[in-house]
């Protein structure tokens, strides 16, 4: 019968995918329409080959881990592409030459810039956070993923996703929002995909057979829950046409910038925060072999956290048009926000307390804490640059694209590179790792190139604000916009070349997983769920 | 102390009876494990708490100083009446009361005797210069070298297309070249003598050739000679017999080195087969008549002045 419904339904997107993709009115949405149309034709016949098949068994008392395995090649995969992108548009920005005219309109920088702000923080780290997330909350909860295959529907749904949302910026299909920047069609995709990752994430919470639920899916289970808000509150939008790609916001003006910023800075908020502590909270105890260093650090942090990072958005949007109450409410709330960020920092260092000697001998806890350091020092300058004062000398500059990714590689790269170290070996029931001296060199290459990363965005950003409110003794503007572009070319060069150094650690990453997957020893099986005392 | 922060952090008194006995057992846990992750009972550090508790004080003080929380009419305008527009207002007032006098006395003097007065003159060149980085440099470069092969005439030498003294170029910054905005804007175009099918690929291959020779390149002698009556019927009305261009049709000159868009056989072939259509905006509502007069008097002590 289940059978008969799943063939209805894909049949019937079928056809309307074809119906759509002929009257399609723009290049990106025939695109989609077509990779619908393929996707679901594809699974139609699959079905239908299984129809009357008797469904596979499970054991309820096995981990479901085969959605975590691809999550894991799947977030290694987009990872690569992602820190791609970035080196090359960090290199377009460099020499503009690779701009080039025959790929004008499809591989320019405006095209390729939120290819690699959505590769890395949607592809990677969503990617990430989904395999992450399922991993953990069956560990912690001791229960099977709910909902049978429908933690596949969210993986494959999150996949196809992405590849709506990158063939759409590629082929100019924009609602231009930053980090909210694909049109109406993938966002609804999207939200049919986040809500099935809700039910399979709290049907597993509900099912579970510990007391008490863990720090860590408290932490997954805010980052899902307010990012489905946030998508959905930042993309209201009506369509132009049903077989368009185009649409009009319902908030216009200064509503939408600021709706844009509250979901902006909740998006770095709960996806890039609220969720990678969440990760935190489980592989750095489970590597460093300790107990979570205080329980009423993770609840008070968590709350105030979570309570106070909701506010902040405005200090996105310091000295515009939105009235300055605004504008002081961002700030304050930022500032208080210090803190509550910390405690997941002390609560990651100080778990290490009485295991120290570890980062001389195990690079992968070694990445870890340059993480959790990197955290630190993200959600330090985070508030710091969301002072009025200091704001109107860092906004719109370089030095705002050091931090965001001080925070992105230092803190969410370096967190997940641990993560997928650790569970590689897990999931693919190996001894250990292939190489620690290759984890060691991907430690190296990535810390270096996020201190250069970062070191030469602070110089050009600095000197950039600086020179962009230089005036005379008149009032008269001192330089013009292109002497700024031109005084930041050896500090482009340098942060091109950190990028290329992260680059190489995670190809050399995905080298060392696979030999570890497929040269190293195979380990006695034991993923039994068994409820912890 | 490094060695053991848990020392700093749990104080003995606190938890436990004998002083020695923490560096010797763990804190107590919650009970809980989650596949085998325990959690400590520690409490929360002290600096930890009370900085989070100073930043909420600062936070609640300063809503009190500033424009804080809403209402359904407006927000609370805090006690120190900060207004972040009023203030640019005053910013802007406080330049604009330091100028006022040199700015009216730009537009009051004679534009050719700006430069007799050293003091006004600076003034002009400072402000000329701010003027020309913000709304010039985009096609003419920060340095005013334009941007060659592109249309973007320099303007730093003595060529000039609509002329270069202060009046020319006062009158071209204002209204701009060959756009609709302005019917004042400065206006001529040159014929597609190829596209139109107004001379076929041979004559205009012999204009080539001549416009070679009178700017001292390599040519084929025979062509250009050739060219010679073709250039006199179809192109010495606008850029004169000699090639000496006319400032009036805003043509430019063909008998010097200097080039638009580029002096290459192929270049000038494209040009009279396709015809060049340079558009410069007018700046007649986007600036000051002040400031209009200031960035021709920077434009005008760059080199070619006239």
């Amino acid at each position: 019968m289940w059978d008969y419904v799943k063939l209805i339904v894909l049949g019937v997107i079928v056809v309307f995918a074809a119906i759509a993709a002929n009257f399609a009115r723009d290049l990106a949405y025939l695109v989609h329409a077509i990779i619908i149309f393929l996707t679901a034709a594809g699974l139609f016949l699959w079905q239908i080959r299984r129809v009357g098949e008797p469904a596979p068994v499970h054991n309820p008392n096995e981990y479901m881990d085969g959605v975590v395995r691809a999550g894991v090649i799947a977030t290694a995969f987009w990872g690569v592409i992602g820190f791609a992108a970035g080196v090359f548009i960090a290199a377009q920005l460099t020499w503009p030459q690779l701009n080039f005219d025959w790929a004008q309109g499809y591989l320019n920088f405006g095209r390729l810039r939120p290819l690699h702000t959505s590769a890395v923080i949607f592809a990677f780290g969503g990617n990430a956070l989904i395999a992450t997330a399922f991993y953990v909350v069956q560990r912690t909860s001791a229960a099977r993923l709910w909902g049978g295959n429908l933690a596949w529907f969210v993986f494959w749904g999150y996949q196809l996703f992405i590849v709506m949302a990158a063939t759409g910026y590629v082929l100019g299909s924009t609602q231009g929002n930053e980090y909210a920047e694909p049109e109406w069609l993938t966002d609804l995709w999207l939200t049919i995909v986040w809500v099935a990752f809700l039910l399979v994430f709290m049907g597993t919470i509900i099912n579970r057979r510990e007391p008490h639920i863990y720090v860590a899916n408290w932490f997954y289970m805010a980052f899902i829950v307010t990012v489905a808000m946030l998508h959905i509150v930042n993309n209201v939008s009506i369509p132009v046409s049903v077989f368009g790609s185009k649409s009009v916001p319902l908030w216009s003006g200064v509503q939408s910038a600021m709706i844009q910023w509250w979901y902006g800075h909740n998006a770095v908020g709960f996806f890039l925060t609220a969720g990678f502590l969440g990760m935190m909270y489980y592989f750095i105890p489970k590597q460093a072999e300790r107990p979570v260093y205080s329980y009423k650090l993770s609840i008070v942090h968590f709350w105030a956290l979570i309570f106070l990072y909701i506010w902040a958005g405005p200090h996105h949007l310091h000295y515009t048009a939105l009235p300055d109450w605004a504008q002081t409410l961002g700030m304050t709330f930022s500032i208080m926000l210090w803190m509550p960020s910390w405690g997941g920092m002390i609560n990651g260092l100080m778990t290490l307390s009485g295991a120290w000697d570890k980062l001389r001998t195990d690079p992968v806890i070694r990445m870890m804490v340059v993480a959790v350091g990197f955290y630190g020092m993200a959600t330090f300058e985070g508030p710091m640059m969301s002072i009025k004062t200091v704001n109107a000398l860092s906004h719109y500059t370089d030095w705002t694209v050091g931090h965001v990714h001080s925070g992105a590689l230092g803190w969410n790269g370096m967190i997940t590179f641990g993560a997928l170290y650790y569970l590689v070996p897990k999931l693919w029931q190996r001894e250990g790792l292939y190489s620690l001296r290759l984890v060691s060199w991907h430690f190296w290459l990535a810390t270096l190139g996020i201190v250069l990363y970062a070191a030469s965005m602070w110089v050009t950003g600095i000197m950039e604000g600086l020179m962009w409110r230089e005036v005379d003794a008149q009032g008269f503007l001192v330089n013009s916009f292109a002497d700024t572009v031109a005084a930041k070319f050896p500090m482009y060069v340098v942060r091109t070349l950190g990028g290329l150094m992260f680059l190489l650690g995670a190809i050399i990453m995905c080298y060392n997983l696979w030999k570890t997957v497929t040269s190293t020893a195979e380990r006695k099986p034991a993923t039994a769920a068994v409820a912890a005392e | 102390m490094a060695d053991n922060p848990k020392e700093k952090i749990t104080p003995a008194s606190r938890q436990y009876p004998d002083p020695q006995s923490k560096l010797k057992q763990d804190p107590p846990t919650t009970g809980h494990s989650w596949d085998g992750i325990e959690e400590y009972d520690n409490p929360m550090p002290r600096w930890w708490v009370w900085i989070f508790l100073i930043t909420v004080v600062w936070s609640v003080g300063y809503w009190i100083a500033y424009p804080a929380w809403p209402g359904i009419q407006s927000a609370t305008s805090g006690l120190l009446g900060y207004s972040s527009r009023a203030n640019v207002a005053a910013e802007i007032d406080e330049f604009e009361a330091r100028n006022e006098t040199w700015f009216a006395q730009l537009v009051e003097t004679d534009l050719d005797a700006i430069r007799e007065d050293p003091d006004l003159h600076r003034f002009a060149v400072n402000a000329g210069a701010s003027v020309f980085a913000a709304q010039c440099s985009q096609c003419h470069g920060t340095g005013g070298a334009g941007v060659q092969a592109a249309g973007y005439p320099n303007l730093l030498n003595d060529a000039w297309l609509w002329g270069g003294t202060m009046e020319d170029i006062t009158t071209t910054v204002t209204w701009g070249i060959r756009n609709d905005d302005y019917p004042e804007a400065r206006w001529s175009q040159m014929p597609a003598f190829g596209v139109d099918g107004l001379l076929d690929d041979q004559e205009i291959t012999e204009i080539t050739h001549y416009v070679l020779r009178m700017s001292g390149q390599d040519h084929d002698e025979a062509l250009a000679d050739a060219g010679a009556e073709e250039y006199e019927w179809n192109c010495a009305s606008c850029h004169g017999d000699g090639g000496e261009g006319d400032y009036e049709l805003g043509a430019p000159a063909l008998n010097n080195q200097v080039w638009f868009y580029g002096g290459s056989e192929e270049a000038i072939r494209h040009s009279i087969y396709y015809s060049r259509f340079g558009v410069m905006p007018g700046f007649e509502t986007r600036l000051r008549e002040a400031e209009i007069r200031a960035v021709a008097a920077y434009v005008h002590q760059l080199g070619g002045g006239q």
